[in-house]
């Protein structure tokens, strides 16, 4: 069924995605521009769990009064495919992006059942001399470091996540496609519980699963490579000159929904002059990831 | 309801075990049971009502008038509800406390907090030795909980500490924080000699220094983060405590007889 929103059409189709491992961690310091330092070096190389291990990016600045130490800070969410490889990541992030920022400190940002380690074994990086608080329950570790004590607490929660929501932005031109995305990543920067774990929140390289090479097991979307439309089983009407991939992994299901919604009518607000034509989604024909997000049903408020 | 009422009715010869008058035990009982509840005074064992006048029916708020510094252990292994004290009370109050609350209005004897594991003890005169400390025997004392002195404290306090929160208003006396494990004690008075003796780990947080002895070592002046985290915590509680605010702090590290880590930290240095 054709839908059309401020004339831009929306494709009868939906974002697949999977099951991961969350969790969030609250990265503190003298002032925002180190937050962000710590915050960026932690979820630097983090785009897939494909390459990465995990995906992860920042959630939203927080104020001092929204921290534990009273501190300006960022919140990080982490995700990964399994809690095995979500602990690694985490600790070894932790140690050599947290613990060697200046003035920063981190903080558990979930509850959950499963908890995971935050500092509780780099506390030995203090030989010794580090010391422990027990403090309204919660355990921090004070360690020696040559810029004064490195705060930590000791774990943070791990609770089940969704990865790989996402939409496709389809424009008669590159900079048009850009532009959207930009806007609709603005947009959804807004809703909490979720990231966008590209560079800027966008993807230009959409992968499908396989490839002609055996050692490959993803390989470029060609169905929706806007230079191979004459060589391929394309899905791109002659208009169309590039795609933008916007991809989200959230908490819950209804945090990812929420999202795509408000990222998808940031850019039909913009309408068919922006150059978008299409909103397309990215999917394995369903038969690979657990959650399927219909991007009808997401914008009519159906979704389940 | 009324709260659970136990009022004195004579002056005490001898020392009375209140244990079984906590709110746990006495949950579900009658008046006429808990009046028969058999309690140690001296070398006896006597029924509640030879030496109490009981009145109210709530056992989760239980109050003792017309109080004793005979009358120890109360709260013993308490882990729920609430106890007042409107008077003295004591030795042992609040042994091996799991949780809820007590709050004494008046003075207490020795060994108060003593083995404590949790909950909140509010003492609103002074208390006698070994605060927080371990029973004899024990080499463990307090486990965690919080302890709050409006007036001063006897020599010991927190002696072999393991976990858990002091706060005392008025001064401490000799060998606060000896061999102290962990926790932290914060004294807004004076603190007696040999402060620190043989600590191990845990923090004390005094408001005017003390005079060390020689394995305590001063590291100089600094701003510690953690204890925003610290302070933070202190707010809740009806006490001068949660006042601080200031993270500059002179740090004394110590007991290095003992090869200790634990540390004495300086308000305001």
């Amino acid at each position: 069924m054709m839908m059309l929103l401020n004339t831009i059409q929306i494709d009868d189709t939906f974002a697949e995605a999977f099951n991961m491992r969350g969790t969030r961690v609250i990265i503190t310091a003298q002032n925002l521009k180190w937050a962000y330092h710590a915050a960026n070096a932690m979820t630097g190389f983090a785009t897939s769990v494909i390459g990465c291990g995990v995906e992860a990016g920042i959630e939203r600045e927080l104020s001092p009064e929204e921290t534990p130490d009273g501190r300006p800070g960022v919140s990080i969410l982490m995700f990964a495919m399994g809690s095995k490889v979500l602990m690694q990541q985490l600790e070894t992030r932790m140690g050599q992006c947290i613990l060697t920022c200046p003035t920063a400190a981190a903080f558990s940002g979930i509850e959950g059942e499963d908890k995971i380690s935050l500092g509780k074994n780099l506390r030995y990086f203090g030989d010794g001399f580090q010391t422990s608080k027990l403090i309204d329950g919660k355990r921090y570790w004070r360690i020696p470091v040559m810029d004064g004590e490195f705060i930590t607490e000791e774990t943070t929660g791990m609770v089940r996540a969704i990865g790989g929501g996402n939409f496709l932005i389809l424009a008669t031109s590159q900079p048009a496609a850009l532009a959207a995305a930009e806007v609709a990543i603005e947009a959804m920067k807004k809703v909490p519980n979720v990231i966008m774990p590209f560079p800027g929140g966008v993807v230009r390289s959409g992968s499908k699963v396989g490839s002609k090479y055996k050692t490959m097991f993803a390989s470029t979307n060609d169905a929706f490579c806007p230079t191979l439309k004459g060589a391929t089983n394309t899905e791109l009407s002659p208009e169309i000159e590039s795609v933008m991939e916007i991809v989200i992994d959230g908490l819950t299901f209804e945090d990812i929904a929420l999202s795509m919604k408000v990222g998808i009518e940031a850019i039909c607000n913009l309408g068919a002059d922006s150059g978008v034509k299409r909103i397309s989604a990215g999917n394995y024909g369903g038969k690979l990831g657990p959650h399927l997000f219909k991007l009808h049903d997401i914008l009519n408020g159906s979704n389940s | 309801m009324n709260a659970l009422t136990f009022t004195l009715k004579n002056i005490l010869k001898f020392s009375v075990n209140c244990s079984a008058l906590t709110p746990n035990s006495l949950e579900n009982k009658s008046i006429t049971d808990i009046a028969n509840i058999k309690v140690i005074y001296g070398s006896n064992s006597v029924p509640v009502t030879d030496l109490f006048d009981i009145t109210g029916s709530d056992a989760t708020h239980i109050v003792f008038k017309n109080t004793s510094n005979k009358m120890d252990y109360i709260g013993a292994h308490m882990s729920s509800g609430n106890i007042t004290i409107e008077g003295n009370a004591g030795a042992y109050l609040g042994f091996t406390m799991k949780n809820g609350e007590i709050h004494c209005t008046g003075s207490v004897e020795s060994y108060a907090a003593c083995n404590m594991v949790g909950g909140l003890l509010k003492i609103d005169a002074n208390v006698g030795d070994f605060l927080g400390a371990g029973s004899e025997g024990l080499r463990k004392g307090m486990r965690g909980g919080t302890v709050i002195i409006k007036g001063n404290a006897g020599d010991r306090v927190g002696d072999q500490m393991r976990r858990g929160l002091i706060l005392i208003e008025g001064n401490a006396g000799d060998y606060c924080g000896s061999r102290m494990i962990a926790g932290t004690i914060g004294v807004l008075g004076n603190v007696g000699a040999y402060t620190a003796f043989n600590m191990h780990r845990g923090t004390l947080l005094l408001k005017n220094t003390p005079s060390l002895h020689a394995t305590v070592q001063d590291c100089g002046t600094h701003t510690l983060p953690y204890l925003s985290l610290l302070f933070k915590s202190f707010k809740k509680y009806n006490t001068p405590f949660s006042q601080l605010s200031s993270q500059r702090v002179q740090r004394f590290v110590g007991d290095a007889a003992y090869k200790g880590n634990g540390e004495i930290l300086i308000l305001n240095a």
